[in-house]
């Protein structure tokens, strides 16, 4: 079973990523998180492979907790979710190795990210 | 507090997430202006009276404001700032011009770059917003505007000042330039019953599509 974390400080957005998600990979467990702490905890108390995080949160925003993660899961397929395209949120994207989706979310736009780290996890022999 | 129209949780969640994505792509495009890393808050979006809006920016500035105005009108209309503290504004420009730009130029083309930078913000931001609703917005040419915020909400101008209206700012700053200061929108009531059909349609389109 893969499980995915959808981090996002908006519910209507949380919403909107499950939806393209499961359009995607119907057979993947989702599970919320409305903050970067919340999502710490959440990876901390379950076995997540994904997480997709807006980038635009109070207190600390997407790349902070796609930072924190890292350190702990150096391959786990991260998608940083944002409008916001300056040069240096991008960098700051790849620098982690993680991958930029446009937001508002939409199924297209999510695809290329979802097939890319299934591959990853059936690599990893997830 | 009498206000007819509330917006719900979710509406309210949507709004917030609406000025967010039309913000966030506004700093993009000041990010190409300036040069340098645009930082953004997380956007407030209350329903206050015109003069408590006045006054969640007011206490929190010592100096004048200088603001780009730009009203809009369709649907829904109001009117939309770019407001920083008045000394920042020759550092906004300065940033956008250019170093090697002399002090005089900088001083003699700030109220048209002011201008001009507020037209690409505000622009981007409302026309983001209004095609995520799917509505056409008439938007007037921007005028720059001084003063306190009490003056640029036009308090005492002959409106109600103790009349609510819908207020959605975000801070904003531009990583090393001395240059910060806000996005606001000010919205009548009026328009409100509008804006909250159009964000449960929009709501309904983003969440009942087929899958």
């Amino acid at each position: 079973m893969t499980t995915v974390l959808i981090v996002d400080d908006s519910k209507l957005a949380r919403i909107v990523a499950a939806k393209a998600i499961s359009a995607l990979q119907p057979d993947w467990q989702r599970l919320e998180a409305a903050n970067a702490v919340e999502a710490l905890r959440v990876i901390a108390e379950n076995p997540v492979d994904i997480v997709v995080a807006d980038f635009n949160m109070p207190d600390r925003n997407g790349l902070d907790l796609a930072a924190d993660i890292r350190a702990d899961h150096p391959q786990m397929p991260i998608a940083i979710i944002t409008a916001n395209v300056q040069d240096e949120v991008i960098t700051r994207v790849r620098a982690l190795n993680a991958t930029f989706v446009a937001k508002p979310v939409t199924q297209e736009g999510l695809a290329p990210f979802m097939s890319g780290a299934a591959l990853r996890l059936k690599k990893g022999g997830a | 507090m009498t206000v007819l129209v509330s917006l719900d949780e979710l509406e309210l969640d949507a709004l917030t997430e609406l000025v967010n994505i039309g913000v966030s792509r506004a700093a993009a495009s000041l990010r190409k202006m300036v040069h340098k890393q645009v930082l953004l808050s997380v956007p407030a979006v209350e329903i206050v009276t015109r003069r408590s809006a006045a006054a969640l920016i007011g206490q929190r500035e010592t100096e004048n404001l200088v603001a780009v105005e730009q009203e809009f009108e369709g649907p829904f209309s109001g009117r939309a700032l770019l407001m920083f503290p008045e000394s920042n504004g020759i550092h906004l420009v300065r940033a956008i011009l250019g170093d090697e730009v002399s002090q005089a130029d900088i001083i003699e083309m700030e109220r048209e770059a002011l201008a001009e930078t507020g037209n690409v913000i505000l622009n981007g931001c409302l026309g983001s917003m209004a095609n995520m609703l799917q509505q056409g917005l008439t938007m007037s040419l921007p005028d720059v505007r001084r003063g306190t915020s009490e003056t640029l909400f036009e308090i005492a101008a002959g409106h109600d000042d103790d009349s609510f209206v819908l207020f959605l700012y975000i801070d904003f700053s531009v990583l090393e330039r001395d240059v910060r200061g806000y996005i606001a929108m000010i919205m009548d009531l009026t328009s409100l019953a509008v804006l909250k059909r159009l964000i449960a349609s929009f709501i309904d389109r983003v969440t009942q599509e087929e899958m």
